[in-house]
């Protein structure tokens, strides 16, 4: 990777695929944003109150993605085939960014895939670091994401698998009789996200009080707080204050 | 409810479709133990925690035993949830330092590492980030696995009843605070790493305070080894205790120094290197003894070798900025210590309220704002004392974290509970726990 003095990476730059406010309709839109500076309250008086620009998540990659990430994907395609399975109906999508590889993978098809990427010799991921979930209200029919990192010890490797379910049926299949590891991580993120994951041995909250009502990391779940007195002056809750996303 | 005891001190019983349930009062330990002993069989529930000091915090271990020997290990966690993914969602990118050094809060620097590294890899300026601030990273990261190691070899040893290993612990502990408070002015809660570097370089006199503490502490080091290593009562108490195997390892994602004292040196330091540990010069130790004594010994161990690195680093060091160079990223102040504690530079303060207008607006807006981020995801793991400290971290553009997930150690580790105590006897369990090492603001954040 190069880099000039601006911090600009031409190699990046070309294509514009990192930039906030790029152009065109790659990758997947995850929110519209209105003005220049991101403020939502306040006069915006700069001129710039009208701009309206969709913000976008890095896009499905292109063939050859590049160093190992080739390798893991063939040899996955193959061992899906032998058990009989298209491997484009299991994956949906592979994103490369920042050298990470990312498999986007249809949730019916996520407990095969994760066996096969754990026992076959040639990928080898032993190790799951565990489930994180992410909220994205704006994709709609895909609000919920469930993130998942391995790692394999033998080839010194790490992937994600990113799987995703609507908020009108937040259901995933466990993983957890393939990696005994997730079992508190899916509690956790079905605790935070409420993300139902299918088959986990008991799939109850554990950070949150068991009578708990609502997911709190779901962004339409209120940080809370009340506003505090600081010096005489009144200075609101978190949620409350002046925002620039 | 129905008490079948006249006494009101004593224990009240009732039946419940899980058999007899007794609630425990002050001094009516015999009549329970009697009551216990009338039952059909020996089975005891036993809470263990929140509140108990051989927990490691707050954790409450849900022990079903039967006689002296575990049959059932259960842990309930989430007393110290604090929501701090949540909160960093409505702050921006560089006050989440603030929030995720509270997270493990005996490892504060791997935490400052692991978002920051995340936050830069994000930004793409991982090459920008100069020498020493990275040199000062991996020094805090060093001294801060000392520090967490002693903290896990004290309360270890107190819970054994081994005191003066205790005294020793927190008494070398003490040195290495006194380090950090010299350094970032605090003794814990730092949030001295930031996005692009560090709050502020060494102050005039670290260098040679932390060289007087590495001669110290070699010497301390040796301490422990006389006191414990061969001890026959700590050998009795730690062998054979708390035993995983690498397969069970692997199948509970545990890392660290248990995975380690299976014979698989998994270190990330040496397997995907981040801040440059590839250039230094250390050994990831291991034992094959899969029980909490090969990993007291591994601790012990890891802390030499943290000494070496530590006295890499001070080799290393060479004057020079200690924060990227991009000023739409870089913290605009420059701290100095005034009459009322650190703040902004008198000549800071003047050069952006007397001379520059444009300096001002920077500050403000750099401040008040904060800076962008492209959006996309990435995880970043660093090897904090405890194992695989992850971070994935998810932006949308904008100027705060959309989502940041730690998967601490702790976290995962402690489902190795069950496996690790249950078929032993009831004083093994404080024994296997302490070999975990625990933090439970790490495990609830």
């Amino acid at each position: 990777m190069t880099a000039n003095g601006n911090g600009v990476n031409p190699e990046k730059d070309l294509n514009a695929e990192n930039l906030p406010g790029r152009r065109g309709d790659q990758g997947e839109a995850i929110r519209v944003q209105r003005g220049m500076f991101g403020a939502n309250n306040g006069g915006d008086t700069t001129g710039y109150g009208g701009l309206v620009r969709p913000v976008r998540l890095p896009g499905q990659a292109n063939r050859p993605y590049g160093g190992w990430f080739d390798e893991v994907a063939d040899e996955l395609e193959g061992a899906l085939e032998e058990q009989s399975l298209l491997p484009d109906n299991a994956i949906e999508k592979t994103v490369v960014d920042r050298d990470e590889l990312t498999f986007h993978i249809a949730r019916e098809h996520l407990p095969r895939v994760a066996r096969t990427l754990r026992d076959d010799p040639a990928l080898r991921f032993e190790l799951c670091t565990g489930v994180s979930g992410v909220h994205f209200p704006g994709d709609k029919g895909r609000e919920l994401h469930a993130v998942y990192h391995l790692r394999s010890i033998t080839h010194n490797r790490v992937l994600r698998l990113e799987v995703s379910a609507p908020d009108s049926d937040p259901h995933i299949p466990s993983i957890v009789d393939v990696y005994p590891t997730n079992d508190w991580h899916e509690r956790e993120t079905y605790d935070f996200f409420g993300i139902v994951f299918d088959g986990h041995p008991a799939l109850t909250r554990i950070m949150m009080p068991d009578d708990w009502q609502g997911f709190p990391q779901r962004k339409d779940y209120p940080l809370g707080g009340i506003p505090v007195e600081y010096k005489g002056a009144q200075i609101p809750a978190p949620d409350q204050r002046r925002s620039y996303s | 409810m129905s008490a079948t005891h006249a006494n009101p001190s004593s224990a009240s019983a009732r039946e419940t479709t899980e058999g007899t349930v007794y609630t425990v009062t002050g001094g009516d330990w015999d009549e329970v133990v009697a009551a216990a002993a009338k039952a059909d069989d020996e089975r005891i529930i036993v809470n263990m925690g929140p509140q108990h000091p051989s927990t490691h915090g707050v954790l409450r271990l849900i022990l079903e035993i039967d006689g002296e020997t575990v049959t059932e290990a259960r842990c309930g966690i989430g007393y110290l949830h604090t929501g701090i993914e949540k909160n960093l969602e409505f702050r921006n990118w560089t006050q989440g330092t603030t929030f995720v050094t509270r997270m493990d809060y005996l490892t504060p620097f791997s935490n400052e590492a692991a978002y920051c590294l995340g936050v830069e890899k994000l930004l793409g300026i991982e090459d920008q980030i100069p020498d020493r601030a990275t040199i000062i990273r991996v020094l805090m990261m060093e001294l801060n696995r000392l520090s967490s190691h002693l903290v896990c070899i004290a309360t270890g040893g107190m819970e054994l009843g081994a005191t003066t290993v205790m005294i020793y612990g927190f008494r070398d502990r003490e040195l290495i605070l006194d380090l950090y408070e010299l350094i970032t002015g605090l003794r814990m809660n730092h949030a001295y790493i930031r996005p692009g570097g560090l709050a502020q370089d060494l102050p005039p006199g670290a260098v040679d305070q932390i060289r007087a503490f590495l001669k110290t502490m070699r010497k301390n080091l040796v301490e422990y080894d006389k006191l414990a290593t061969g001890n026959p009562i700590f050998k009795a108490r730690l062998q054979d205790v708390g035993y995983l195997d690498l397969a069970g390892c692997m199948a509970l994602g545990v890392t660290g120094p248990i995975l380690r004292s299976t014979g698989l040196p998994h270190d990330l330091r040496k397997a995907q290197p981040y801040c440059g540990y590839e250039t230094y010069d250390f050994e990831v130790p291991t034992a094959d003894t899969c029980d909490a004594y090969g990993r007291f010994l591994i601790r012990l161990e890891e802390m030499r070798q943290s000494l070496r690195i530590v006295e890499q680093c001070l080799d290393r060091l060479e004057p020079g900025p200690v924060m990227v160079a991009d000023k739409k990223i870089a913290w605009p102040a420059q701290l100095a210590l005034g009459a009322d504690g650190l703040g902004n530079s008198l000549d800071h303060i003047k050069n952006i309220m007397g001379t520059s207008m444009e300096a001002l607006i920077h500050h403000f807006k750099l401040v008040t704002e904060g800076f962008r981020v492209p959006p996309g995801q990435t995880y970043v793991a660093v090897e904090s004392p405890k194992g695989e400290l992850g971070v994935h971290m998810a932006s949308d553009g904008g100027t705060r974290p959309y989502r940041v997930h730690f998967r601490d150690p702790s976290f995962t580790n402690l489902q190795a509970v069950a496996a690790m105590c249950e078929g032993g006897q009831v004083a093994d369990v404080i024994v296997a726990v302490a070999s975990i090492d625990p933090v439970m603001g790490g495990v609830d954040r």
